[in-house]
């Protein structure tokens, strides 16, 4: 099991090379540099040019004149430090930035993959053991629309119903009088009231898929001699059912989650746009369009890095759960 | 779906199975599957509309009329009784809020005339013609609004037959791109094995494990400001498809790397075909309704990452009309309360989506017709 875990942890050690390469490459892309874009903001305010020595003696200084391989590589090391630099447009450090985000982008991932799990299993069992019945096809059917409908659609649509019923609910993770607040038990609260509706928006897209393998793959155990035999012995359905097959349906799913991370991640960014939400996503959104690029590079970074530990913890799991796949690595 | 093997729903006699070319096998599953047969219907539909959006049109769908911001949906009365008609609407300036408000005057009833002579256009960029499906005439050559107007007052319904257009040829494009990519580097993969296929595992891996949406937030914006509408339009599409054609190339890969194996292969082979025959008039013919099946899901998640891209104002841009651009005007949740029909550019894309994903189903299961069914 150790074995395991330290193999695969190993594996995702160049996976974060390649991630943290294609991030730097993008924050090199457009350009100019942080020098002359600070020059630019500079002299603007200034309104005098700034002379050419001095403009080498910073660039010297934050090691721009140096080949762009060095400077990658002092980058991965103060960000293997846990140190992002400073961002330009905002002129703070990205670590101040993200800090709060990063805690709240994984407390929703979160959240949103136990309402994934609490539902789609029940869901997928459900629609095996009732398969053609008419919850079977109200699941089946939801579930093609949750995938079709573009997870902002679906924001807007919840929003747009609350705010016809007469909810409060517009958006955000807390509500005004805590928004700035320092962290309390009321501040907490307030988070866990307002948290559940991107959860569950940002959920639909995986459950959906999620119930269809439970689905698939309890309909393969179900039709299995052993369920017959257990049946043959007087064993209680639901006891028949929660037993056997379903431990076995359920296998996939947990690699599910896996694939599902990525997803979620993504689904996160445009959700946290339109809800106004404090995540990560929006704020790379707003580090591109100002082309704050180490700001939008380290980001990417950060939420790569994210998902790539997700399915790392998730494959840990599923390990936990199969042997077989302890073994076949 | 319900019972497996191959026997069409007809009494087709165990000959005719025996002699059906693998077409027919896919045909007589898919047929089965009613909702694929009703999606291919709705799709047609939108590509119908996809091929003539300036007929289909009322106005031009870039003029903007001032005065008519934010027009109710005008509903065309009498639609089935061979004379409709619409009210004409009266706009009067809210003394309180200073807003125009426009409502249907019922005291004037403007005739609809079908295929009406309008504005001219080309059809299929060939042919020069001003029929419309669609017109009214009015002295001050005000058109009707069936689905109401946006913010500058531009015409919904016309901008709705272009935004299909695009978004349709945004999804079509970068599924092109993705099959050229994934059939390739899968082929390669499948076929020849060994370090490439370890290299491209890896290099699919590594896309499939990171959140694509940033990653095409960060590209598209360095797509420059200045490149026009046709330069954007096929940057933002290859973006789209780079990213998007892992999947294609797993199930090409799987399907050599079962087929490799196959005796029909070896024969080819000890026959003394070349590997370009036995890979394209062998091989290929036999997954190809895998490879068709697989694009037809590649193509709805390309339409919704163009809408998602265009929503978020990175992805295509105004002038140009695409489904995406065309919800930039519901952003903002007020207003969407206040003028429910900018909706309506979603209600299209679910449908397209639906339709798409429905179809591709439907194909999955056919394309393999001796497999069981389900």
């Amino acid at each position: 099991m150790l074995a395991f875990a330290i193999k695969r942890f190993l594996i995702i050690i160049p996976l974060l090379f390649l991630i943290s390469a294609t991030s730097f490459i993008i924050l090199q892309a457009p350009p100019g540099d942080y020098v002359s874009q600070y020059l630019a903001r500079v002299s603007m305010q200034q309104g005098f040019p700034i002379t050419k020595e001095e403009e080498a003696a910073l660039r010297h200084q934050y090691g721009l004149d140096q080949p762009l391989y060095m400077q990658y590589l002092k980058w991965l090391g103060k960000v293997m430090r846990g140190d992002f630099g400073l961002s330009t447009a905002r002129e703070a450090p990205v670590n101040e930035l993200v800090k709060e985000r990063l805690l709240l982008t994984v407390g929703l991932t979160f959240i949103t993959i136990l309402f994934i799990w609490s539902f789609a299993i029940p869901i997928g069992v459900i629609s095996a053991v009732k398969q053609y019945s008419i919850i079977d096809y109200i699941f089946t059917f939801t579930a093609y629309i949750g995938v079709a409908t573009p997870n902002f659609l679906l924001a807007l649509a919840i929003m747009w119903v609350v705010l016809d019923l007469g909810g409060g609910y517009i958006g955000g993770l807390f509500s005004p009088e805590y928004m700035n607040a320092p962290w309390s038990w009321g501040k907490f609260w307030d988070l866990l009231k307002h948290i559940w509706v991107p959860a569950i928006i940002l959920g639909t897209d995986g459950m959906a898929g999620l119930t269809r393998i439970v689905r698939a793959n309890m309909l393969d155990e179900l039709n299995k001699p052993y369920v017959l035999t257990a049946l043959a012995k007087g064993l209680p359905v639901w006891k028949v059912i929660l037993k056997y097959p379903m431990r076995t349906a359920l296998n996939p799913f947990f690699s599910g989650i896996g694939y599902a991370l990525p997803q979620l991640f993504s689904g996160a960014v445009i959700l946290g746009v339109v809800l106004g939400l404090p995540i990560i996503g929006p704020l790379l959104l707003e580090a591109t369009l100002e082309e704050d690029m180490l700001l939008a590079g380290s980001l990417l970074f950060i939420l790569a890095g994210l998902t790539l530990i997700g399915t790392l913890i998730s494959d840990i799991i599923l390990a936990w759960a199969d042997p077989r796949i302890r073994i076949e690595g | 779906m319900a019972a497996g093997g191959i026997a069409p729903p007809q009494q087709l006699d165990e000959e005719e199975i025996y002699l059906a070319p693998q077409w027919k096998l896919v045909w007589w599953r898919f047929r089965r599957h009613r909702l694929a047969l009703v999606a291919a219907g709705l799709l047609s539909i939108f590509f119908l509309i996809a091929l003539f959006p300036n007929f289909l049109s009322i106005h031009d769908p870039k003029i903007t009329h001032g005065k008519d911001s934010l027009v109710g949906p005008q509903r065309i009365n009498d639609l089935w009784r061979f004379d409709p008609y619409v009210y004409d609407l009266k706009t009067v300036r809210n003394p309180d809020t200073f807003a125009l408000e426009h409502t249907p005057d019922k005291e004037k009833k403007i005739p609809v005339n079908f295929f009406h002579h309008g504005q001219e256009y080309k059809l299929l960029w060939l042919f020069k013609t001003d029929i419309h499906l669609m017109g009214i005439d009015t002295e001050d050559g005000r058109p009707f609004y069936p689905l109401g107007t946006d913010r500058l007052g531009r015409d919904i319904w016309s901008r709705l037959a272009h935004a299909i257009r695009l978004s349709l040829s945004v999804g079509m494009v970068g599924m092109l791109i993705s099959l050229v990519l994934g059939v390739l580097l899968g082929g390669i993969s499948g076929y020849a094995g060994g370090w490439l296929d370890v290299l491209i595992q890896r290099l699919i891996e590594f896309i499939i494990s990171i959140p694509t949406l940033p990653l095409w937030i960060l590209l598209a914006a360095l797509v420059p400001s200045s490149w026009g509408i046709v330069q954007v339009y096929f940057a933002i599409t290859t973006i789209i498809a780079l990213l998007g054609w892992t999947g294609m190339a797993r199930v090409v890969r799987g399907r050599f790397l079962s087929l490799r194996e196959e005796e029909f292969v070896t024969a080819a082979r000890l026959a003394g075909a070349r590997e370009g025959r036995i890979i394209f008039r062998h091989m290929l013919p036999s997954f190809v309704s895998h490879i068709i099946a697989s694009v037809t899901l590649t193509v709805p998640a390309i339409i919704i990452a163009e809408t998602s891209l265009s929503f978020l104002g990175i992805g295509l841009r105004q002038p140009a009309i695409s489904l995406g651009v065309m919800l930039v005007e519901a952003q903002n949740v007020r207003s969407i309360a206040l003028t429910p029909w900018v909706l309506v550019p979603g209600l299209i894309v679910i449908i397209i989506v639906l339709s798409f994903n429905f179809i591709g189903d439907g194909l999955r299961d056919a394309a393999d017709p001796y497999g069981r069914g389900g």
